[in-house]
């Protein structure tokens, strides 16, 4: 058996903002009617539906908006397997999709000044990332540069930013050559 | 550079957000139908001047097809609408008809 390795483990990079690896996360795509998987989901982690391209979090755990029938719930990857199973039983009899889907994706967790999270986004996606466009608690999905990649601000005030697992050195790089101590743009 | 608002997500997206799925409202012609008719289907599109009806999918965010109204010329976008409609949306219509007259 093999120990689970998370895509850049222990990955760190310093400049402008600091650009960390959050290490083994788990995620769980939600697929169906999200007004069906809402009562499950509620039972089992006190989570409600967010709005569209919400994302509420609470006690460690944090349930995103990806799709008129897609969400994805963040736990602990340790809890991923047994939520997950509990959650596929309780919507069984639903046209829902649960998969624990933990490791097919990286996150990468950025602090720092604020307006220095979001100009490190802005080099590299088209997205909108404004104060008044990309508040707190809303989900992005987007590209940066040429991957797909997901970012939303979390309650404590750090920029997460999630990709697929194949691309997570190239973001990593990405994110890194973004937040380089002389990149400064001042935009913000 | 074109930025459409996909209907599903209300983000307007950027164009290297989109896919590009050609020309809306097809009709499909099938095994049954006469070869001019498939031939029609498969290959022949439009390409006007003008108001051009088409599918994209918001492929870097929600995933969903939608249908664009856009003017071939302008690149003016007319609006947006979901992709379970066969025919655009009367405002859509009403727009384009105030813009050539
Ligand atoms: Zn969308």
């Amino acid at each position: 058996m093999f120990d689970a390795m998370s895509p850049k483990t222990g990955a760190r990079y310093e400049g402008r903002v600091t650009v960390a690896e959050a290490g083994l996360s788990g995620m769980i795509t939600l697929r169906g009617a999200l007004d069906t998987i809402a009562q499950p989901v509620a039972d089992a982690t006190g989570l409600e539906v967010p709005d569209t391209l919400g994302i509420v979090e609470e006690g460690g755990r944090a349930l995103a908006w990806m799709s008129p029938d897609e969400m994805m719930l963040f736990c602990a990857y340790e809890d991923a397997a047994d939520l997950a199973a509990r959650l596929a039983e309780a919507t069984a009899d639903e046209h829902a999709l649960v998969v624990d889907m933990s490791d097919a994706r990286a996150i990468f967790v950025l602090t720092g000044a604020e307006t220095s999270l979001r100009e490190t986004l802005a080099k590299l996606t088209p997205a909108d990332v404004r104060p008044e466009a990309f508040p707190a608690g809303m989900v992005r999905r987007s590209r940066l540069a040429q991957a797909a990649a997901a970012f939303w601000i979390a309650n404590d005030g750090t920029l997460r930013v999630m990709c697929f697992r194949s691309v997570a050195d190239y973001v990593f790089a990405l994110l890194s050559h973004a937040a380089h101590p002389e990149g400064a743009v001042d935009h913000f | 550079m074109l930025i459409l608002t996909c209907p599903y997500c209300g983000v307007a997206a950027d164009e290297t957000e989109l896919a590009p799925g050609g020309e809306a409202h097809l009709r499909r012609h099938g095994p049954d139908s006469s070869d001019s008719d498939f031939e029609a289907y498969l290959f022949l599109r439009r390409n006007p001047r003008g108001l051009h009806l088409e599918r994209w999918r918001h492929a870097h965010g929600c995933g969903k097809w939608f249908h664009a109204a856009r003017d071939t010329m302008t690149m003016e976008v007319l609006g947006t609408y979901p992709a379970q409609v066969t025919a655009p949306p009367p405002e859509i219509v009403h727009a384009s008809d105030a813009d050539t007259a």
